[in-house]
């Protein structure tokens, strides 16, 4: 029987070539176990083998990140692994971001798990916790055993698909995703006995810390909106009828950018709204109440704003994770900042 | 304030000449109800159906799921100022037909109805996979304006479930439970060394299909007061709102309130439990300004040592939690949340649409974005044509066999942010 086949990727250090004056080595890739892979393969155990170890210097793959990350890939691909392994980085700054970063490539790419670790302060745990698996190691590789050993026993469960236990009990960082399980206490009983904790002074655990937000700060002010190309753009779901693209009711996972270049106004028998967060009943009635192109053509006409855009883009809000919402922005800004559009009318609801 | 709850355990449910309760079964007549339902002419079409735990049944759209209950001794009627005569309710005997439950479905309202498998993998999500539930199904005048139909769903399954609960009124209990609740500085005289706790109870109140009602006043137009939690037994909040399905407190959880069991469970051991001060949710920034700030004034008024918070919905809601969290703490009361999560469906998002230093306290009623498989079922009560236009469906949701893919949301009650399931999320 064929073995699952592994590609590990290691720095310079690891690979032997030399410290800090060979960090400029350009990526490369042999074929078998090279130095901390020995310890990769034995965790691992009979069924699997590394078939190829990816090499690139520190400072070479910082300092070229993207082409680096081409070539690299390049190489992987073409032995068709199973399980990508990328370090384990240990206290490494430069070689964590590389790790984080090719391990992210690899899953987004090849679609296979993908697994690393590294120290708690290497700065590459804040920037990719949250897209890969981390398996939290000692600051130096004299923990590479123990490390080596966890890293193989995650990645065969992810091989295998077997369920991936808590960041506590497999010693992976946390990863920011909220997964659900019932608890053998109810909600309302674990509250009351937080509350008394909390007025005991005792020590009691919340269990959603509250997260951040990336906050945008407002523009400055238009001076001269008469020579502004203005867009209407909204999360309250107005659509034309029949819902072309079928935005959902909640949770969006995609927007719409729907013309209205010949319309004075939104005619009820061409718009709906498919938001299911509010009342639909006035809407319905009257579309303009959402997407106000009735009043913009006004203030074009009457020359408050230069022009209004040919089309309005429209999604809905309720539901919609910070994630989806985010995506859509970045998206369609591009298209907008293209048709030299100056200002967007926001309007949710 | 004093109130004994007779529970009466119903283990099953059947159709029957008379309606009654007999050795644990619940007999309902369907001729009177469909008739009772039918006296309201904006409703052309009524039906009843039984489900019971463990059958092959799907329930949709869902609007209100409703405990039956009746007063067996004290002061006015169950639901107080909406199809009785307005009266304080919450002292003397009430018996409860538990294990039962009137279930309102039929043609949607609007897109917030949910739905209740009986048996299957997505029947652990609600509480009401596991009760003999009457379902009257109803059917509006085509004609009927949206907020009238609701209001004519919302009066029927109230008035279904009075009726039923007047079959319990000369039954034995099998077990009596007893709250009591006394005027305010007997109550902090009576556990004098003990912490005082209060529950703020925010109703949804963000109009337009969002109401709750208390004694009949909209929550909307109310400004936050001070209620004894025995109020809520006897049917003094009552639900008209359709909410996402996921998150909807049903009459039947306002009659069963989590937090006021449980802080009454610990009520003059570890605690004393003071009372609940009740507000609302409304979607003006002034509203939710003087709210909070009244909540906040009521907390201190009561010399309150900690409070618990729950909310009904998510988004918009959640600025009113964390307003009414940040001002409560600021006077020096600890607090603790309930609350569900949205983080999007591969949960990597900020999982509340608000945060403030002090919800440093916070449990989880789980992440209602998660995506479910609900395999077909033998019987449809109501109908599925709306799956994919519910809160919780998208295109593609319903499948020809009649399965469903979607996400929990769909489910009524199933991340209730007051504490009801034990449904909760962690990160990973």
């Amino acid at each position: 029987m064929s073995k699952i086949k592994v590609v590990h990727y290691i720095n310079n250090f690891f690979a032997n070539i030399g410290g800090e004056e060979k960090a400029d080595v350009p990526p490369e890739i042999r074929e078998g176990k090279i130095g901390p892979g020995l310890a990769l393969e034995s965790s691992l155990g009979e069924e699997y083998e590394i078939v190829a170890t990816a090499i690139c210097g520190d400072s070479y793959f910082g300092e070229n990140i993207e082409e680096a990350k081409e070539t690299l890939m390049g190489m992987i691909e073409k032995y068709d692994p199973d399980l990508f392994v990328a370090g384990p980085a240990f206290n490494a700054g430069r070689y964590g971001t590389a790790c984080g970063t090719m391990a992210k490539e690899v899953e987004e790419k090849l679609n296979i798990p993908v697994i690393t670790g590294m120290y708690s302060e290497n700065p590459g745990v804040d920037l990719f916790k949250q897209d890969i698996h981390i398996i939290e190691t000692s600051i130096s590789a004299a923990g590479m055993r123990k490390a080596m050993k966890k890293i193989a026993d995650l990645g065969d469960k992810m091989v295998k698909e077997e369920e991936i236990l808590s960041p506590q009990e497999e010693g992976y960082f946390e990863r920011g995703i909220r997964v659900n399980y019932f608890n053998d206490v109810r909600g309302s009983k674990r509250a009351v006995d937080m509350l008394i904790k909390k007025m005991k002074k005792e020590e009691y655990n919340t269990e959603y810390p509250m997260p951040v937000f990336d906050r945008v700060d407002p523009m400055p002010a238009i001076k001269d909106l008469s020579k502004i190309k203005v867009a209407l753009v909204t999360s309250g779901g107005v659509v034309p009828q029949g819902n072309p693209d079928k935005i959902e009711s909640s949770s969006a996972t995609k927007y719409g950018i729907y013309d209205i270049s010949n319309l004075e106004s939104m005619k009820k028998d061409d718009f709906m709204t498919i938001h299911g967060g509010y009342d639909r009943a006035f809407v319905t009635e009257n579309p303009n109440l959402v997407v106000p192109l009735d009043v913009m053509r006004e203030y074009e006409e009457e020359g408050v704003i230069g022009e209004l855009a040919d089309y309005f883009v429209t999604t809905t809000g309720t539901g919609t994770s910070v994630g989806n919402a985010k995506g859509f922005g970045e998206e369609f800004s591009k298209k907008l900042v293209e048709d030299g559009v100056g200002a967007v009318l926001l309007t949710s609801t | 304030m004093k109130l004994e709850l007779g529970k009466i355990m119903i283990k099953d449910v059947q159709f029957g000449e008379e309606t009654k309760v007999e050795k644990g079964t619940l007999y309902v007549n369907k001729e009177k109800i469909k008739e009772m339902v039918l006296e309201d002419k904006r409703l052309i079409k009524a039906d009843v159906e039984l489900a019971r735990p463990g059958e092959s049944v799907r329930i949709a759209p869902v609007k209100d799921v409703i405990e039956p209950r009746v007063k067996v001794e004290g002061n006015g009627q169950v639901f107080p100022g909406i199809i009785n005569k307005v009266k304080t309710v919450g002292e003397g005997r009430t018996h409860a037909l538990v294990g039962s439950n009137v279930v309102t479905c039929g043609k949607i309202v609007g897109f917030q109805e949910g739905l209740i498998d009986m048996s299957g993998p997505t029947a652990k999500y609600t509480p009401f996979s596991k009760t003999n539930n009457v379902c009257v199904v109803i059917e509006g005048r085509e004609d009927l304006e949206t907020h009238e139909y609701e209001e004519a769903g919302r009066l029927a399954g109230l008035k279904v479930a009075a009726y039923i609960g007047e079959a319990g009124k000369k039954v034995e209990p099998d077990e009596i439970v007893t709250y009591e609740t006394k005027p305010l500085l007997e109550q902090v005289a009576e556990y004098p060394d003990l912490p005082k706790v209060g529950y703020v109870h925010m109703l949804q109140s963000q109009g337009l299909l969002h109401d709750t009602y208390y004694y009949g006043v909209d929550a909307k137009v109310m400004v936050p007061t001070f209620m004894y939690p025995t109020e809520m037994m006897d049917g003094a909040i009552v639900s008209g709102n359709c909410v996402a399905p996921c998150d909807k407190v049903t009459t039947f959880h306002h009659f069963n309130n989590p937090v006021i069991e449980d802080l009454y469970e610990r009520h003059g051991k570890d605690i004393n439990f003071i009372g609940v001060v009740l507000t609302n949710e409304n979607v003006w920034l002034m509203d939710k300004e003087r709210s909070s700030d009244m909540t906040a004034k009521l907390c201190r008024h009561l010399g309150l040592d900690g409070v618990i918070i729950t909310e009904e919905g998510y988004g918009n809601p959640d600025t009113d939690l964390m307003m009414n969290c940040q001002k409560v703490a600021q006077e020096d009361i600890d607090v603790v949340l309930i609350t569900d999560e949205f983080p999007g469906r591969d949960g990597k998002s900020q999982s509340v649409a608000d945060t403030v230093p002090e919800a440093d306290a916070l449990v989880s009623c789980g992440n209602g974005n998660v995506i479910e498989y609900f395999p077909p079922m033998d019987k449809v009560i109501g109908t599925l044509d709306y799956i994919e236009t519910m809160i919780g469906g998208y295109e593609g949701s319903l499948k020809e066999d009649g399965s469903i893919e979607a996400e929990i949301q769909i489910i009524i009650a199933s991340t209730i942010a007051n504490g009801y399931n034990t449904l909760a999320a962690k990160g990973y």
